[in-house]
């Protein structure tokens, strides 16, 4: 046995150290088994169930998967939820990092605490809260239209429609994401930026060059949380884009509210598990993988 | 007998048994693991499902203070969710079940209601079309008293449009609409307008043929749709201006907002429009049956069905014609605006031209059939 692999195990000669190492995590694993691992399974065999008479039973049928899987309705809503993430991300994504990149390495300490206070202050105010006011805002008699109605434009329709339904995703994720990035910037080791800047490399050339790869685990973990936030969420579909056309969050409300179908709701519900899982994956390679020639130095 | 090849005897608890035991009490913790613990009689609470609004004090407050209880409301927005919630709740959860009359069957049919005394209620006092509402009888048997109803048809702005310009359910496809048109997300309401619009006279009771073309109408108006809005968004969609023609809602929701200002108002076009009506039962394994009793007679008097009629943001037509009497001579500026001034043309009359047709559960599909076609074209 190597030294690597001895120094893993519990030490010889004393079992402290060992049980004191597995009694820690205990709660938390303890916690995701009872509150994550254990109702996952009962989703998936929910999916097996049937409903008869709007009551739940215990059963064993594929009929809701092929029901929902040979369902038109629930692609477009796939794919409708799909790229409303997917743009919602890149847009987040773009729009978040200059802030953050000021607010890192542009502003004074003072400033940039203000910052940071200021963008987590809207967690105080309900999600729900939020987006209603973004409707009275964004309505056609709301205050946005009222003000361009002023100067001769308008009005122009910016409530039931995918910009709204992105505009909540944004009040739910930018704030947080912004927070992400400069939490990543700010661990990025400054000695390579002044070296690359003693190198005669730009401005410019050094945020890409640089301090985005540096940043890279971070700014895709934020990357991920916009993602993962706006793939889920129902409000913003639902009271901001009038639930036309429906994502899977719409559909699934929808599918327990016609008929108290717990079994196609929940085919649903792990569809979208398993796609964030299989994105998630799919990103954390990508923030972790190392890039040819890393090793080299 | 001879019991051949029975594991469970031979081997006691079969592992088929434990995981088949497990999944029903899976299925029972699932059902009802979520539910909030309710109050009872002895704490001084009659549970009532209902619509959303009922637990106002000004519908309920007398009765409150008479017998001394808290009316205490879990609220539902549509028939299913009404009975998934009815279903799924223990016996005795719920005292009174208030219901659209269409789903009365269903209640009876999961044995989820009990039988009722009609000498308990003062029907002698109600409109002689109300009386003895079929879908509340089984034979001679009664399950539930009715004390409101009203009619959907066209629900519009009135500052867009006008009476006549909603003679046909087919200014919800003209150009001027497009983008304007919203739906209440109730697929029974929404499609029985458009099912009459078609031409059925009984707008729920449709074959194969006509039921592919009620889809066809449907997917055809889906590019004229702004959303599909749940109960409170069906309200500020029409009051803030984002849409001004809503089929199958009606002055339930349009005469709170035009009293607070909002110029919205209901027409029934020439196709006809739809009765929607709502009742009481008492729950079967009701805690207080008798309090459940006394609550529903409360509001089948004239003095809680004229609180039915006013009820806050919610007032509409009641069945009790000793309640609408009462109405005129305490409220006459609300029995106006209600339609249910007994000297003029009222609320009855409509319903004794023949444009109204009672709303009902699809006869010849099946719920999820109708569901199946609404999100088809939500997602148009």
């Amino acid at each position: 046995m190597s030294i690597q692999s001895e120094a893993r195990g519990p030490p010889s000669g004393s079992r402290g150290p060992y049980w004191f190492g597995l009694f820690w995590p205990a709660p938390s694993v303890s916690w995701q088994m009872a509150f994550f691992v254990a109702p996952l399974c009962l989703l998936v065999a929910i999916t097996f169930w049937k409903v008869a008479n709007f009551q739940l039973s215990a059963d064993f049928t594929t009929a809701n998967w092929v029901s929902m899987y040979s369902a038109g309705y629930f692609w477009d809503a796939f794919l409708y939820t799909l790229f409303l993430a997917a743009v919602t991300t890149v847009l987040i994504s773009i729009i978040a990092f200059p802030c953050a990149y000021a607010l890192a390495f542009k502003v004074s300490p003072a400033t940039r605490r203000l910052g940071v206070f200021f963008l987590l202050t809207p967690f105080f105010t309900s999600f729900i809260v939020r987006v209603y006011s973004w409707q009275v805002i964004l309505s056609n008699d709301g205050i946005l239209n009222s003000g361009f109605g002023a100067v001769g434009l308008g009005p122009f329709n910016m409530l039931n429609n995918s910009f709204s339904t992105i505009v909540g995703f944004f009040t739910l994720a930018f704030p947080l994401v912004i927070l992400l990035h400069l939490l990543s910037l700010s661990n990025v080791d400054r000695s390579i930026i002044e070296a690359a800047h003693n190198l005669r490399c730009g401005r410019v050339m050094t945020v890409f060059l640089i301090i985005v790869p540096a940043a890279r685990v971070g700014l895709t973990l934020a990357a991920c949380f916009a993602f993962l936030l706006s793939f889920g969420e129902y409000l913003s579909p639902s009271l901001l884009g009038g639930s036309r056309p429906p994502t899977l969050s719409v559909l699934l409300v929808d599918t327990v509210k016609s008929g108290n179908h717990w079994p196609k709701a929940s085919v649903i519900a792990i569809t979208m598990i398993v796609t964030l899982t299989l994105i998630l994956f799919a990103a954390v390679k990508f923030a972790y993988h190392k890039s040819p020639g890393a090793d080299r130095d | 007998m001879k019991n051949h090849g029975n594991k469970s005897n031979r081997k006691g608890i079969a592992r088929r048994d434990v995981l088949k035991g497990g999944a029903a009490v899976a299925a029972a913790a699932t059902t009802s693991m979520f539910l909030p613990r309710y109050g009872s009689a002895q704490d001084g609470v009659l549970n009532l499902l209902a619509w959303p609004g009922w637990g106002h004090p000004d519908t309920v407050g007398p009765f409150e203070a008479k017998h001394g209880v808290k009316v205490q409301v879990k609220e539902y927005a549509g028939g299913e969710p009404m009975l998934a919630l009815a279903n799924s709740s223990p016996p005795g959860t719920f005292d009174v079940i208030l219901t659209d009359a269409e789903y009365v069957q269903m209640l009876r049919a999961g044995d989820l209601i009990v039988e009722l005394d009609p000498n308990d209620y003062p029907f002698e006092d109600y409109w002689p079309n109300y009386q003895r509402f079929p879908l509340h009888w089984d034979g001679d048997t009664l399950y539930s008293v009715m004390v409101r109803f009203g009619y959907l048809g066209l629900s519009y702005n009135m500052e867009q449009y006008t009476p006549k310009q909603l003679t046909s359910y087919s200014a919800l496809w003209e150009e001027g609409a497009a983008g304007k048109v919203g739906f209440f997300d109730w697929y029974l309401p929404s499609m029985g307008c458009l099912s009459l619009y078609n031409g059925n006279k009984s707008p729920f009771d449709i074959d194969e043929e006509a039921f592919g073309k009620l889809r066809e109408t449907m997917n055809s108006l889906a590019p004229q749709v702004a959303g599909y809005y749940s109960y409170a968004n069906t309200y500020s969609s029409l009051a803030n201006g984002q849409v001004w023609l809503i089929p199958g809602i009606g002055e339930w929701l349009t005469l709170g907002l035009r009293k607070d200002g909002v110029p919205v108002n209901t027409h029934i076009p020439d196709e006809g429009g739809i009765q929607w009506t709502e009742s009481f039962s008492i729950a079967r394994g009701a805690q207080s049956p008798e309090l459940a009793n006394e609550f529903i007679k409360w509001m089948a008097s004239p003095e809680g069905q004229v609180r039915c009629a006013l009820r806050p943001g919610n007032e509409t037509g009641i069945a009790s014609k000793k309640g609408w009497e009462k109405l005129n001579a305490d409220h006459p500026v609300e029995a106006e605006w209600l339609r249910m001034r007994l000297d003029k043309r009222n609320m009855m009359d409509e319903w004794n031209e023949g444009k109204i047709v009672i709303r009902r559960l699809p006869f010849q599909q099946t719920i999820e059939d109708w569901t199946q076609a609404w999100a088809e074209m939500k997602s148009v």
